[in-house]
């Protein structure tokens, strides 16, 4: 009697073990799961698209990691993942380690602001220079002659300015130091451009969340931060004076005005667009790109992702403003449109 | 005689003992030759040198070795009068039930994630830090070369403090089981020939578990050198050497733990693999240091 009930138990337990794998091969035999990795800025955006395209399209899932642009680069040139995402374009020994050619799609544009804590009436306006020289050490208060020479008529305190930086190696620091080595002659020979850098003053804080805590909580701190981070914190942040002259707080549309000169974005559209000589463009912006194999082996899921893209240049930019991304200019992406229909499905 | 399972479970167990030396071992060797790249350029100058540099991709590694080994001692200097008080007291003096409850909140202490201690450094104890206490040492001591420049909050002090609270249950418990080994009759011996219950704890107790305490201090210090995650955010992450407690600084773990995600350049990944492999030296050295210090102490009974 106990040995049949034993054997009844383990035949139904085996029975439903078997319906369990059989229902979930099929619930992940409808949709097709597309994996990608790669930078942190554009993940508040890219979680977004991939919900908003799921709802389109049922049967297909994204799942992103936002491990760093960086981690981005290694998984997609090792395969792991079937798309990489990166802020900083992928340097010529990095596309060499490839083992297949593959394009950089801009996606969307991002700034880096600075970002301050100080009790100005009014809003601040800096010059590239200015902020060179704060971040060399060179100017430490904030009432300092050069400072007040660009805000006449605000009372600026005469407090140390403690000046913050990003302590991990990141794309905002990338972008921002490669804006600074453009402007500032001192700034290009001693520190250079760099996802990390050796920081002459200053203190280090981790992530754009560790350097908007610094700023929020010490009176007297000046940093920089991603657009969003500083617009969804309400911390007050400063007008920058670009390449021809004009005084530009970076908004959605003056970030996306960097980009607008088309014919200076080179066909692989790995290019700085920090210090953008357009009139109303914002100094301190950048591309931020997704990366796929030119030739897609899987064609089902290049199909998919190339769908996506599609959808990305169409659809996806309506989304960017709501997440305070700037969309691509309209006439870059006519240019991106032509370069993903050149992706090749087997 | 051996009975063959005796044979076989003797060697399983030398399996496992084996298995986990070498494992170290085989750390050790990876560190070491994924190191390799960066021993080759920069040699003895890596660890004298002061210049962390990614972009000229020049890296010299003493300020960060400064900052470790300072923001460590000052957790000991903290946290070891604190936790042998601890121990006593909940040893010695406390009621027994007030012992345990108070002990298992100790331990639970050391059940806190570190990032959580790193979330509440950054938002209570640094402005607490910059606001209340920090004037305060500035007014006070700013005289000595310790308590100079201006009040951030973030610093090695703000790292010491923290690092103290998260070693300090290591400490406690290990000396509170220590005492509580001290067998009866010591105790008794002394209160027979007339000591007082500090007395008494002094001599019989304390002297008894010597060893062992030296012993659970320097397991506190192990910790603390290669804590990362409550460091990195309270600690300011500046390679410098100050000698002020106020001003900021960088751990290697530190540095390993924000860098290395993004490093790219064969160089730069191999520095901060030197970096791990010589703390991971450092950190040996002390536990060889601590082993000897209770060997000669007479820690017999602990070998």
């Amino acid at each position: 009697m106990k040995n049949l009930f034993k054997n009844l138990m383990k035949k139904t337990a085996v029975a439903a073990l078997a319906l369990c794998l059989l229902s979930t091969a099929a619930v992940a035999a409808e949709s097709l799961l597309i994996n990608g990795a790669g930078a942190t800025f554009p993940y508040p955006l890219y979680s977004k698209w991939f919900a908003e395209y799921h709802k389109a399209h049922s049967d297909i899932q994204f799942n992103y990691q936002s491990i760093g642009s960086g981690g981005g680069i290694q998984q997609i040139t090792a395969k792991t993942v079937d798309f990489g995402a990166t802020d900083a374009p992928m340097s010529s020994g990095d596309m060499s380690a490839t083992d297949a050619p593959l394009f950089h799609i801009p996606t969307t544009l991002g700034a880096v602001v600075v970002s301050y804590n100080a009790p100005i009436s009014g809003e601040l306006k800096l010059s590239g220079e200015v902020i060179a020289n704060i971040y060399l050490g060179k100017i430490t208060k904030w009432n300092d002659p050069a400072i007040a020479a660009l805000n006449s008529g605000v009372t600026l305190p005469a407090t140390d300015i403690l000046v913050v930086y990003r302590s991990d190696g990141s794309g905002t620091t990338y972008v921002f130091t490669d804006y600074l080595t453009k402007v500032s002659g001192a700034w290009s020979g001693k520190i250079g451009t760099g996802k990390s850098v050796k920081w002459p003053v200053g203190i280090g804080a981790k992530g754009n969340e560790g350097v908007t805590g610094m700023i929020k909580q010490t009176p007297g701190a000046l940093g920089y931060v991603e657009l969003n981070y500083a617009i969804e914190n309400k911390l007050p942040y400063a007008s920058v004076s670009n390449k021809a002259g004009k005084f530009i707080k970076p908004t959605v549309a003056t970030v996306s005005a960097a980009a607008s000169d088309v014919s200076k974005i080179p066909a692989d559209y790995r290019v700085s667009i920090t210090d953008s000589a357009a009139a109303e463009a914002y100094p301190i912006s950048s591309f931020t790109y997704l990366l796929v194999y030119i030739k897609q082996t899987d064609a089902a899921k290049g199909k998919a992702l190339v769908d996506f893209l599609n959808w990305a240049m169409t659809e996806g930019q309506k989304i960017s403003p709501s997440l305070n991304y700037s969309p691509l200019p309209e006439a870059l992406v006519a240019k991106v449109q032509k370069t993903i229909s050149e992706i090749k499905i087997k | 005689m051996k009975l063959k399972a005796d044979r076989l479970f003797e060697g399983i167990t030398r399996l496992a003992a084996l298995s986990l030396i070498g494992i170290v071992l085989l750390m050790g060797l990876m560190l070491f030759v994924q190191a390799w790249p960066s021993m080759q350029a920069f040699g003895f100058s890596f660890i004298f040198g002061s210049d962390w540099d990614p972009v000229a991709e020049h890296y010299g590694i003493l300020p960060i070795i400064y900052g470790t080994l300072v923001s460590s001692f000052l957790a000991v200097l903290i946290a070891a009068p604190l936790g042998i008080g601890i121990a006593i007291f909940l040893s010695e003096l406390a009621p027994p039930g007030l012992a345990q409850v108070l002990g298992m909140l100790i331990e639970w202490l050391a059940a806190i994630p570190s990032v959580i201690y790193g979330l509440w450094g950054i938002f209570f104890l640094v402005p607490w830090l910059r606001q209340t206490v920090e004037p305060v040492l500035i007014q006070w001591l700013g005289f000595t070369p310790f308590f100079q420049g201006p009040a951030y909050g973030i610093g090695m002090l703000a790292a010491g403090l923290i690092l103290s609270i998260m070693i300090l249950p290591i400490i406690s418990s290990i000396t509170r089981e220590v005492l509580k080994a001290v067998p009866l009759e010591q105790r008794e011996a002394a209160l027979a020939l007339g000591a007082t219950r500090w007395e008494t704890t002094r001599l019989a107790v304390l002297r008894y578990g010597r060893s062992g305490i030296i012993g659970a201090v320097f397991l506190g210090l192990g910790r603390a050198l290669g804590e990362t995650m409550a460091v990195t955010m309270v600690i300011g992450n500046r390679a410098q050497i100050k000698a002020s407690l106020l001003a900021p600084a960088q751990t290697m773990a530190s540095v390993v733990a924000n860098e290395f995600s993004e490093a790219t350049g064969k160089l730069h990944i191999a520095s901060l693999v030197e970096v791990g492999f010589i703390l991971m030296l450092i950190t040996l050295l002390i536990n060889a240091v601590a082993r000897l210090l209770v060997l000669r102490m007479g820690g017999e009974h602990l070998k």
